[in-house]
């Protein structure tokens, strides 16, 4: 079949989306659960008003975008940033403490204080991976796993201890004072990072289609040998910043999160953002504005989530089952396309 | 130091690193063939909530067996997708574990209720090998241990006679070595891989069960909190070899057994900066293992 | 039953090419044939498809008079068909011992297989260390193992696929007197070869393919080497470029006392080369694989840092590496990125940091016409062309960054006559404008005919051959044999 290949792209997405949906509701059923009864909870509580979508879709929806943008970056490059979860911690748990303490500096100052430092942060966690895999050769996939387990344990630490609020009694930290906190949009739970966020996309996809740069890290995911030997390309280099560029925007999300969200820190501050935003960026198949499309969507089926467990009693998490659903149709579809285009169509 | 202490420390150890052992024995085999399977995480998961179901069904062979048999079907996904289709190893793997998450969260509320009520199972009893047991110090930690721990022993030596000493694991070396060439010398290399990450499955599923039957004695949640990752790490620093294999994943439990030591010692050390250690410390040793170590050279390639 | 391996009316498509079409060929008890044609007509996919590593799309294999219908190598080993490939198959981290068992299906145990290889070896004249790791080996033991693998699974076919493409002349010889002693053996085999000089010396009939179809059939005396030769290329072979006595300019690439431990598993690395390459000269490299020409190549093209020595170059440097798919270009990039990843930031559709794609897909688009590059279009991706196309968009592209050294890693491989002799006039053309060209080819012949000088890598040493030295002496230099 030709189709263009914007229209392909897009009916993948719709249908690794509801093959992983089916994945779910034969798992549930098989389970025991009311399946019917939980998909449409899902739906419901994603896209089925518009206090769902204003404050349970997008508030979701920016943090996986972000992410989202980041992975496809560091994945175009041919890094695989599987820490995206311990980076979004690290920024998190900085710009808590640095919000904590400029709790007297004008907004003007303070939010981006929060945030510039949330984004250091997330790059610093993934500098040792960095190193490692320039250095030595370790696989980043290993490095940057790991790095999560650590961040979990430092925020279970931070939050017990030198975070902790006031009173002492809750692992929690202490709400972030107000210049810190991004402005939001009256009655719902959005921030203002939204804006940042989709302009960041439309930045991603410029620097990719139209500069030399975004065009030598394409070539260093799509041909690393070639690009070095032929193109000349500082690979390591290419390689190295997107890892960055990819740490600091899930960094960035961390400290977003407390800043206009939650506005304090506390564990499980992540439903998973780090693991979901693999499946929106590979479901958007690494372009920047399909990962809004996307993360969109995939939001939406997180925001259920929480609807599901009230009502069908079905716990948030076994929408990782969808995720992990359309990550694998994804895959397949693509290499059925890549097979087709090989065997030249005859 | 009290020797009470110590003993119980190296006991500890040992015990801890049984899963590691048996999870990163089975991720050798599927990486002596060529397929790194980032799924074992998920297997080992699978295999730990196969354990609970099958021991509260019939006794604690019952959950070996069921363990077994959830981590061999995770990791069939993995040779389905990755090894038959040809999609990214890594990617793949990482989907299954979260998949794998996602579900086994999902069937344990379900089956035993929200808030997962502690259930108390039939655990695996200390086996005290008679004469070898009472030898000083290294006695009662390495041979005052349950029966599966001892399995995990005599799986050292059979992994090895089965990857250097059989046609089967001549086929599957050549295969994680050079699948083109294998291919060329008539070796089929999809099924052997495939089989090679199959073995693996079961063995992570083993470990999962080890954790349930032989540790914590209940399943939680997300209960192998990474181990499946370490063993990955684990297999690097041992170089795909079963014996040096062996001795890494001692090195591992004794790091992840030092939080029950040093507690006693209250240092004033947060309990968390413990719980990272086991993390930092395979970063630390990839760090230095690799460069020395070579891999399997077609390892990760389709 | 004379006929030993009957391949009939074989038919392979790849994508829209016809590899090959209704193509018969009998391989007769007791015999060398030799398959002659130029790269691409088919030669190795026919024996491929005989092997059963590929799969015809019509017609039937017989093997022994039998008609095989699920074909694999394991079945071949079965019933006595044993290929040694061009390109090695043994796997360089397992032992010798390893390799054959493997390769014949033995059961492995190596208290019993290594006493095994070891008398087998000695048994066909041909002995290889069976406990050695076949990374250490060299190629012309590389190439013996090769042949007992084949042998050892108790092949009385064998087919050989290009097998003096690696060895150095003498040893080329050697081999081709070894054939002979197999069949007076029993053991009837097929030589694959493009090498018109191999096929007449040893074979007792010659079949020459040409564009996936058989052109002609006959015994060894039936024909003349001219008239094979025309056979082959459907034509006089393509005018020779005429040579003129170059002018040699400014050093370019100026290397003093150079060596650097061998890059990959095998080879000798280098070993303190001193070289210099002038503006408007082809200096050809003489080496047989793995005797640091490697090294030497991509340490001119600044792709390697020495670990002693001095070297100087002046930018910009082009280079064609040997392996075109994973390292001369991306498959899934089309001709306009190519162009515009090898072309680098001073062409002129950057204005930094954009890119103008419109005004670099218009050059690629002139590019093409300019170098005969058959392709849909400037966007076509790199992988749907054919090797021949890739490596005329390569050069182009090379050539774009007007470079004043051009070095090229055997930029002629896999490509057939046609192909081989536009690249070769394109490396003379670059000279001509100036630039330093350094260029390895293996074959001997194409090198002496392209190259104004020629130096001579043995064991990782440099050697100048003066001016007028004998084709053969070069050979003898390149076995490491001075004056």
């Amino acid at each position: 079949m030709r189709l263009p290949p914007g229209v392909r792209g897009i009916l993948v997405a719709f249908g690794a989306i509801g093959i992983g949906l089916l994945v779910l509701g034969f798992g549930l059923a098989a389970s025991g659960y009311d399946a019917l009864a939980a998909l449409s909870a899902l739906f419901r509580g994603g896209f089925g008003s518009g206090d769902a979508i204003f404050s349970g879709l997008l508030p979701r929806a920016v943090p996986l975008i972000l992410i989202g943008l980041g992975i496809g970056l560091a994945f175009r490059a041919g890094a695989l940033n599987i820490g995206a979860e311990g980076q979004f911690y690290a920024g998190a748990i900085v710009a808590t403490w640095v919000g904590l303490t400029l709790g007297t500096w004008p907004q003007l100052l303070a939010i981006p204080a929060v945030l510039v430092t949330g984004i250091v942060a997330g790059m610093l966690w993934v500098l040792v991976p960095v190193v490692l895999r320039l250095r030595f050769g370790v696989l980043e996939v290993i490095t940057t796993l790991l790095l999560n387990f650590v961040a979990e344990a430092l925020v279970s630490w931070m939050v017990q201890g030198p975070l902790q609020e006031s009173s002492g009694v809750y692992p929690q930290s202490d709400p972030l004072p107000l210049a810190t906190r991004l402005p939001q949009l009256s009655g719902t739970r959005l921030h203002a990072g939204i804006i940042l966020v989709l302009l960041f996309a439309g930045a991603l996809w410029v620097f990719l289609r139209f500069t030399l740069a975004g065009f030598r890290l394409r070539a260093t995911g799509a041909g690393l040998r070639a690009a070095a030997v032929v193109g000349r390309v500082r690979t390591d280099r290419v390689f190295g910043g997107a890892l960055l560029v990819s740490a600091g925007c899930a960094g960035l999300a961390g400290a977003m999160e407390v800043s206009g969200t939650t506005f304090s820190l506390f564990q499980n501050l992540s439903p998973g953002y780090g693991f979901t935003a693999i499946a929106v960026a590979l479901l958007a198949r690494l372009d920047p504005v399909a990962t809004v499309g996307t993360g969109l969507l995939i939001a939406g089926l997180q925001a259920g989530s929480s609807a599901m467990q009230r009502e069908a009693g079905v716990p948030a998490v076994a929408v990782r089952v969808v995720e992990a659903t359309v990550i694998i149709v994804v895959l397949l579809a693509d290499l059925a396309r890549r097979r087709s285009a090989r065997d030249g169509g005859a | 130091m009290d020797m009470a202490l110590l003993v119980g420390f190296l006991a500890a150890a040992v015990r801890v690193a049984t899963p590691l052992l048996l999870a990163a024995l089975g991720e050798a085999v599927s990486e002596r063939g060529g397929v790194i399977n980032l799924g074992i995480e998920g297997a080992m998961l699978a295999g730990a909530l196969g354990a609970t179901l099958g021991a509260s069904a019939g006794g604690p062979w019952m959950g070996v067996a069921s363990a077994i048999g959830a981590g061999i079907l995770v990791s069939s996904i993995v040779a389905l997708v990755s090894v038959r289709a040809g999609a990214d190893q890594i990617i793949t793997g990482t989907a299954v574990t979260l998949g794998a998450v996602g579900f086994t969260g999902a069937v344990y509320r379900q089956a035993y209720g929200p808030a997962g009520v502690g259930l108390s199972l039939t655990t695996f009893p200390i086996l005290p090998v008679p004469l070898l047991g009472e030898t000083p110090i290294i006695g009662p930690a390495l041979f005052q241990q349950t029966v599966l721990t001892y399995l995990a022993f005599v799986a050292v030596p059979i992994l090895w006679w089965l990857l250097f000493r059989t046609a089967w694991g001549l086929r599957l070396r050549a295969a994680g070595e050079s699948a083109e060439h294998a291919r060329a010398a008539g070796v089929a290399v999809r099924r052997v891989r495939a089989e090679g990450v199959l073995i693996g499955g079961g063995f992570a599923g083993l470990a999962g069960a080890t954790l349930v039957l032989a540790q914590v004695g209940t399943f939680a949640e997300n209960m192998t909190a990474g181990r499946g990752f370490i063993a990955v790490a684990i297999v690097v620093l041992g170089g795909w070899q079963p014996s040096r294999i062996f001795g890494a994943s001692l090195f591992f439990g004794a790091a992840m057994a030092l939080q029950f030591l040093l507690q006693s010692f209250t240092l004033g050390v947060p309990y968390q900066v413990f719980l990272m250690m086991p993390y930092l410390l395979t970063l630390l040793v990839l760090a230095g293992a690799v460069g020395q170590r070579r891999p399997p050279a077609d390892l990760g390639r389709a | 039953m004379n006929d030993v391996l009957t391949l009939s009316g074989i038919t392979r498509r790849f994508g829209s090419v016809a590899a090959l079409d209704g193509v018969d060929f009998t391989l007769r008890r007791g015999e060398i044939h030799a398959l002659l044609g130029e790269n691409g007509a088919g030669k190795s996919t026919l024996m491929r498809i005989a092997v059963g590593l590929v799969m015809p799309d019509a017609g039937t294999v017989f093997i022994h008079g039998t008609a095989v219908s699920r074909h694999s190598p394991a079945l071949a080993r079965r019933l006595g068909l044993g290929m040694v490939h061009q390109h090695f198959t043994s796997i360089p981290e397992l032992s010798v011992a390893e390799n054959v068992a493997l390769a014949a299906g033995w059961r492995f145990r190596p208290r019993e297989v290594e006493p095994r290889v070891e008398q087998l070896g000695d048994e066909l004249g041909l002995p290889v260390p069976p406990r050695a790791r076949v990374a250490d080996l060299s190629a012309g033991l590389r190439q013996r193992l090769e042949v007992v693998k084949a042998l050892a699974a108790g092949a009385d076919i064998l087919l050989l696929d290009e097998p003096s493409s690696v060895l150095s002349p003498l040893e080329a010889e050697r081999f081709l007197a070894q054939l002979i002693a197999f069949r007076d053996r029993g053991i009837s085999s097929v030589l694959i070869t493009h090498k018109l000089r191999e096929a007449t010396s040893v074979a007792d009939r010659v079949t020459v393919l040409r564009r996936g179809r058989v052109v002609y059939g006959g015994t060894r005396g039936d024909t003349s080497t001219d008239g094979l030769a025309t056979h082959m290329l459907g034509a006089a072979p393509p005018p020779r470029p005429v040579r003129q006595a170059p002018v040699p300019g400014a050093d370019r690439l100026v290397m003093e006392a150079v060596s650097l431990a061998r890059l990959g598993e095998t080879g000798t690395g280098l070993d303190q080369a001193t070289v210099r390459v002038r503006a408007g000269e082809v200096v050809g490299v003489a080496a047989v694989e793995g005797n640091g020409q490697r090294e030497l190549l991509r340490l001119a093209a600044g792709l390697a840092q020495a670990d002693r020595g001095s070297i100087r170059r002046t930018e910009p440097v082009s280079f064609i590496p040997e392996d075109r798919t994973t390292e001369g270009c991306i498959g899934e990039f089309s001709l306009t990125e190519h162009l515009v990843l090898v072309a680098g930031e001073a062409a002129p559709w950057i204005t930094a940091p954009w890119v103008r794609w419109t005004k670099a897909e218009s050059r690629a688009t002139r590019l093409m016409a300019e170098y005969q590059v058959q392709a849909p279009s400037a966007g076509a991706a790199m992988r749907e062309l054919s090797g021949g196309n890739q490596q005329r968009v390569i050069i182009a592209a090379a050539m774009e960054r007007h470079p004043a050294l051009l070095v090229a890693e055997n930029p002629t491989r896999g490509l057939d006559l046609r192909a081989t002799a536009e690249i070769l006039a394109r490396l003379r053309d670059a000279a001509r404008r100036e630039a330093a060209v350094l260029v390895h080819l293996p074959d001997l012949d194409e090198l002496i005919e392209l190259a104004d000088r020629i130096v001579v890598l043995a064991g990782g040493r440099l050697i100048e051959a003066p001016a007028g030295t004998s084709r053969a002496m070069i050979g003898r230099m390149m076995l490491g044999e001075n004056a």
